[in-house]
């Protein structure tokens, strides 16, 4: 029997960046706060310190900040007719424990996604033709605007340390900015990082071309800072360890160097961790949420939190996993179309090739999560005509280096033997004369990609895994085939001493090897409870003290990476919240 | 073997499996040897590096031709077990990752599609026991003598064969799973920091150019933009 707490104002399940934002915004109010993490607390100085943080085997390969597979994973298979087996060790996708969750490991990408996806199925439709959108691709609007967003992406940007430079400051295009974005009021709070050689070969190879490049938008801060709540950020020093790692010097915008500290200060807020959420608790006749069931896993004991507000904060796996264990909500089927929860799971893709400069210094080492180029022409830019290439969406491009590590990256030209001297001697030669150019397109939703629970595989609680049913469709394959001869034309006018080619072929989803940590959908939202499962202030439309947050509640994913948008969707909910739902409890319009 | 006999700790292991198979007349020298070799390698304070903790005999032979093979002595660096790189692996095998650690483990056990990646119901050091007895089964059948014992063009035709999935084992162990296995590790164990065995004296990134733990670029950055960066290599145990 589990014990019964004291009911607290609001229960957070998980407790990295949302967890994070929503703790120290509503805390702030006086509001009682409660934190459930199931992973451990890390202490920067001490966790994220020279020289044990320099170790690419114990963070990259051996996944030391990641979800442990052995206690949960999820199951998957490639389509609904197959059967699925469970991911006995993560690959493709690398979902963060602990305090800060991913936001640790993170590159720190930080894009403002616009109306082009808000309102993708109105834009589409209008400018192609209904026809247009294939019968499958279950895309929607998503109910929110840019401008209801913008104030907010400034806030999580200057939170975060964003470095950048803007291409459209009021209305006005930027040189050396992304003059695809959508109007900004403020430039971001920091120039961005220094250049590095490969995304400059990329950058003055694509401006030759009529592209217009532009430095990523990074929450690595290429100067010392400190953000608007007083948190102090140090220089990034291109140290070369940053995806996959703790920040040694606190240049990395993460929630446990921002937000987290202030909440944990605040009296009104406590933090429990090793606290594994199994079930949120309802009361189906008022239509409420009761607060949730956890348990202590270094007791093994059971407790039930009640509460008067629940905020699913988890990674978005967890959070739609979470939903669908508690029974609230339809679980969707792909077959009758009906059902919410677990509808549109999306991922990204990209394609890319290996160019080999002779005579080049790439000093690959000399990286940041952030020090790479991008164009956004072919997705960002509403004028690209995608009648021609018949795809939905788009794709950036880009090249720099992040993290290229020797045990991940020792690139070899094609031909080249797999062991021996042979192999060495081209290692020896490749390493500092390599650049990579790739894309990153959004997968779009599908019918038939979708989360539900697993009905063999069970968790360390005896609970059904859930269950992914993913595979790559026509829109990804035709979105492939152009990015890589986009990619292999800039190849051309570098015109590298050697090169791979990017190649578009079809290819089916796999386990192995990593591709991404961007998984969105499941818990989507819209604009009304036939469509959506939550809101546009990620609140649930059949539980309004629910309140699921994260990129679980994309209707589909873009080729932006999806940070800047889930910072941004925090502080709105969180303002609606603070100056709305509490006054007045009750679904927000 | 090679170069690798003129370390002091290699000849006494080469030594110890003499003395296993070779007459009892060799007790004493034997003692004796060892005896010089400890009180050396204790005055150099020298921490066991190529002691085994997982691997048995057999094992180690398998493993040590295989790194030797893959990771030959030339102009770029040692052999392989001169890099350590059979007791990163060794070491791997005996850690919590050996043992499955953030692997999955319970069943029903199926073969799965190949986009489903690992599912067999081995953890790693479980995959290596079953894939070097099924190798030298192999090779014994295919050309009477162990791996170990192979000539060159044997050992490049058998290690290319299982990274093809051409040559297949008795065992339900696919040789291709065993091979891509022993890749990843051949290569973490010459690119991983030395504290974990392997990269000895990072001759790995000395491959490569590659600066290790250092910390500070926010200057090198633009110091070095597509010039050269020789620095001294700094590894984890040095900045300790």
């Amino acid at each position: 029997m589990a014990t019964k707490l004291k009911t607290v104002d609001a229960v957070i399940v998980g407790f990295g960046w949302t967890g994070g934002i929503l703790a120290k915004e509503l805390s702030a109010t006086g509001m009682s706060v409660v934190a459930l993490e199931r992973g451990e607390l890390r202490n920067p100085d001490d966790d994220y310190a020279l020289p044990n943080i320099r170790d690419e085997l114990r963070y990259v390969v051996r996944q030391e900040l990641m979800q442990d597979a052995a206690r949960d994973t999820i199951t998957a298979r490639n389509l609904h007719t197959q059967e699925a087996l469970p991911m006995r060790r993560l690959g493709s996708f690398l979902p963060g424990d602990g305090v800060g969750g991913s936001g640790i490991h993170w590159s720190g990408g930080t894009w403002r996604w616009t109306d082009m996806d808000f309102k993708i199925r109105s834009n589409y439709e209008e400018r192609y033709g209904k026809n247009f959108i294939p019968k499958d691709m279950t895309i929607q609007d998503w109910g929110i605007t840019y401008s209801e967003l913008e104030p907010y992406y400034d806030k999580f940007e200057k939170v975060a340390g964003v470095s950048g430079k803007s291409g459209n400051l009021n209305g006005s295009i930027q040189s050396g900015g992304n003059p695809f974005e959508s109007t900004r009021k403020n430039e971001y709070p920091l120039p961005p990082l220094k250049d590095i050689l490969s995304a400059k070969i990329f950058s003055d190879a694509s401006r030759q071309m009529g592209y217009h490049p532009f430095p990523r938008p990074s929450a690595n801060a290429s100067q010392a800072y400190t953000n608007p709540d007083g948190s102090r950020f140090g220089a990034c020093q291109y140290c070369g360890y940053c995806q996959r790692f703790g920040c040694e010097a606190n240049a990395k915008g993460s929630p446990q160097l921002t937000v987290i500290p202030i909440a944990m200060k605040n009296p009104h807020f406590e933090l429990r961790t090793h606290a594994w959420v199994t079930k949120i608790l309802k009361d189906p006749s008022s239509k409420k949420v009761t607060g949730v069931l956890y348990t202590n896993l270094n007791t093994g004991e059971e407790f039930e939190q009640p509460a008067s507000m629940v905020l699913l904060c988890a990674y978005a796996f967890n959070n739609v996993h979470l939903m669908l264990l508690s029974e609230i909500g339809k679980s969707y089927d792909p077959v009758s179309g009906k059902g919410i929860i677990g509808k549109n799971y999306a991922y990204d893709t990209g394609v890319g090739a290996t160019l080999f400069l002779e005579g080049k210094n790439f000093n690959p080492f000399f990286s940041a999560g952030g020090t790479n180029h991008v164009i956004d022409d072919f997705h960002g830019n509403w004028n690209f005509d995608r009648s021609g290439p018949g795809f939905v969406g788009g794709y950036i491009v880009s090249a720099g280096n992040n993290t290229s590590l020797p045990i991940g990256y020792h690139p070899t030209p094609g031909g080249t033997p797999s062991w021996g001297s042979a192999w060495k001697e081209a290692m020896a030669k490749h390493y500092q004369t390599s650049m990579n150019i790739s894309t990153r397109s959004g997968v779009l939703p599908n019918r038939y990609n979708y989360l539900d629970l697993d009905k063999i595989y069970k968790n360390a609680f005896g609970q059904p895994l859930m269950r992914l049913t993913f595979d790559f469709k026509e829109n990804e394959e035709k979105l492939g085939k152009h990015g890589a001869n986009t990619v292999n034309q800039i190849i051309a006018t570098i015109n590298p001493s050697k090169t791979g080619k990017a190649s578009g072929e079809k290819r089916s989803w796999g386990f192995t090897p990593y591709q991404s940590t961007h998984n969105t959908g499941g818990t989507i939202m819209g604009t009304n409870p036939g469509n959506s499962a939550v809101n546009k202030y990620q609140q649930s439309w059949d539980f309004n003290n629910l309140f699921i947050l994260g990129a679980n509640v994309f209707p589909h994913n873009s080729a932006y990476q999806p940070t800047g948008l889930v910072g941004a969707l925090a502080y709105w909910t969180a303002d609606h919240i603070k100056n709305r739902y509490v006054k007045n409890p009750g679904l927000l319009l | 073997m090679g170069a690798n006999v003129t370390t002091s700790n290699l000849n006494r292991r080469q030594f110890l499996k003499g003395a296993a198979i070779g007459s009892a007349t060799i007790g004493v020298p034997f003692a004796a040897a060892a005896a010089v070799d400890d009180k050396k390698r204790f005055e150099e304070n020298v921490v066991e590096p190529s002691a085994y903790l997982f691997l048995n005999l057999g094992e180690q032979a398998f493993i040590e031709a295989v790194v030797d093979h893959m990771v030959p002595a030339d102009q770029w660096s040692p052999n392989g077990t001169q890099m350590g790189i059979a007791n990163f692996i060794d070491r791997s095998l005996s850690s919590g990752w050996g043992k499955g650690e953030r692997l999955y483990m319970q069943g029903p056990w199926k073969k799965g599609l190949p986009t489903q990646g690992y599912q067999l119901p081995l953890t790693p050091s479980q995959v290596y026991r079953t894939g070097i007895t099924a190798s030298n089964e192999y090779c014994m059948k295919q050309y009477q003598q162990h791996f170990a014992q192979l000539k060159a063009n044997q050992k490049e035709e058998f290690l290319k064969g299982i990274q093809a999935g051409k040559i297949t084992f008795s065992e339900a162990l696919p040789s291709k799973t065993f091979f891509a296995l022993l890749y990843d590790n051949v290569v973490e164990g010459m690119f991983s920091d030395p504290v974990y065995g392997g990269n000895r004296n990072k001759a790995g990134w000395k491959i490569l150019g590659f600066p290790g733990a250092i910390a500070t670029n926010g200057r090198n950055v633009e110091i070095y933009f597509d010039k050269p960066f020789h620095a001294p290599v700094f590894s984890i145990g040095d900045l300790a």
